[in-house]
């Protein structure tokens, strides 16, 4: 059984709280990498970060991504929307393909 | 003409040629694990792709409604009455075999106090902004646990897809012409030796006929 938790910052975040998902409301990145670090290796399946906090996570990011758990995911924040998902998604078509054949579309 | 670092016996050479097979199939096999994976790769990616632009597309009207109850109500007022959740959501993970990849399969279970009850506070001091912004929420959660699902998979797909080329690739452009290459060497190498055992036979026995002719005048 595992849990799903919330990192960023506590306006972009507390409402899923009310959903039921553990909020972890960080403030600076320091204490969002210690956050990520913990709740990777105690039982979350999956931990949606904010992406203004993930956008300089690329390390821990990249340390988890070939591990089935947990699942890293970016949400936009309250304030500014970085379009990280989609650059991250780029990446792995770049990976795997060897050049992006899916979003140079438009 | 890049060769293996072996001695050129009839040994080698059925060894050589025992490994040149394996590699051979190897190599074929790996090739339709690597188109699979790809499509499957690509299918998925898509998939998420579309769902990566709904989502935040939905996430920022529930951050809107946020924004305006938040407008409305005090900080406190929504702190309190966000404190105590009344559903609790676990996660079960399965598992989905893609070409030897385990994919997590997500599953959520919601234990709520009353069905469909999900706001944890009295409607007393807030307003319907909130109400909103939370049902706005609820809405979105399905989606992006599809979306970790999607986005995991993705992830771990291109790492595998990244290393069944590159074993394609190292068998079909270094091991294979290797073994080729050598094999070819022995086979020469082995001829040569042969023929230069005719050769050798040849004249010695020319010695000998001419040595018997000469003790036989």
């Amino acid at each position: 059984m595992y849990k799903i938790g919330v990192i960023g910052d506590y306006d972009s975040i507390c409402g899923f709280s009310a959903l039921g998902l553990n909020i972890y409301p960080v403030e600076g990145i320091d204490e969002a990498k210690d956050s990520l670090t913990r709740l990777a290796e105690g039982g979350y399946g999956i931990i949606y970060v904010t992406e203004q906090y993930l956008s300089q996570m690329q390390e821990e990011q990249d340390l988890y991504r070939e591990k089935q758990l947990p699942a890293i995911i970016a949400i936009p924040s309250v304030r500014e929307n970085l379009g990280m998902g989609r650059a991250a998604l780029k990446r792995y078509v770049e990976q795997a393909v060897g050049s992006d054949i899916i979003f140079n579309e438009e | 003409m890049a060769q293996l670092n072996v001695n050129p016996t009839r040994m080698e050479l059925t060894r050589l040629k025992k490994s040149l097979a394996v590699a051979l199939r190897g190599h074929k096999l790996l090739k339709d694990k690597r188109d699979e994976l790809m499509r499957q790769f690509l299918d998925i990616v898509r998939e998420a792709k579309v769902l990566r632009e709904n989502t935040e597309k939905k996430l920022k009207a529930a951050n809107q409604s946020f924004a305006i109850a938040g407008s409305v109500l005090q900080r406190e007022v929504i702190d309190s009455a966000l404190l105590l959740p009344k559903q609790e959501v676990t996660l079960e993970v399965g598992e989905r075999n893609i070409m030897s990849v385990d994919i997590p399969v997500f599953k959520t279970t919601t234990r709520a106090t009353a069905e469909g009850d999900m706001f944890s506070y009295g409607y007393a001091y807030t307003g319907g902004d909130l109400d909103d912004a939370i049902s706005a929420l609820s809405d979105v959660s399905a989606d992006m646990l599809k979306l970790a699902e999607l986005e995991k998979a993705a992830g771990m797909l291109a790492g595998e897809i990244e290393r069944t080329r590159r074993r394609v690739n190292a068998l079909e452009y270094v091991m294979i012409p290797d073994y080729q290459d050598t094999i070819k060497y022995i086979t020469m190498k082995l001829d040569e030796s042969e023929r230069s055992n005719i050769t050798r036979l040849m004249k010695i026995k020319d010695m000998m006929v001419a040595e018997r002719i000469e003790a036989s005048k």
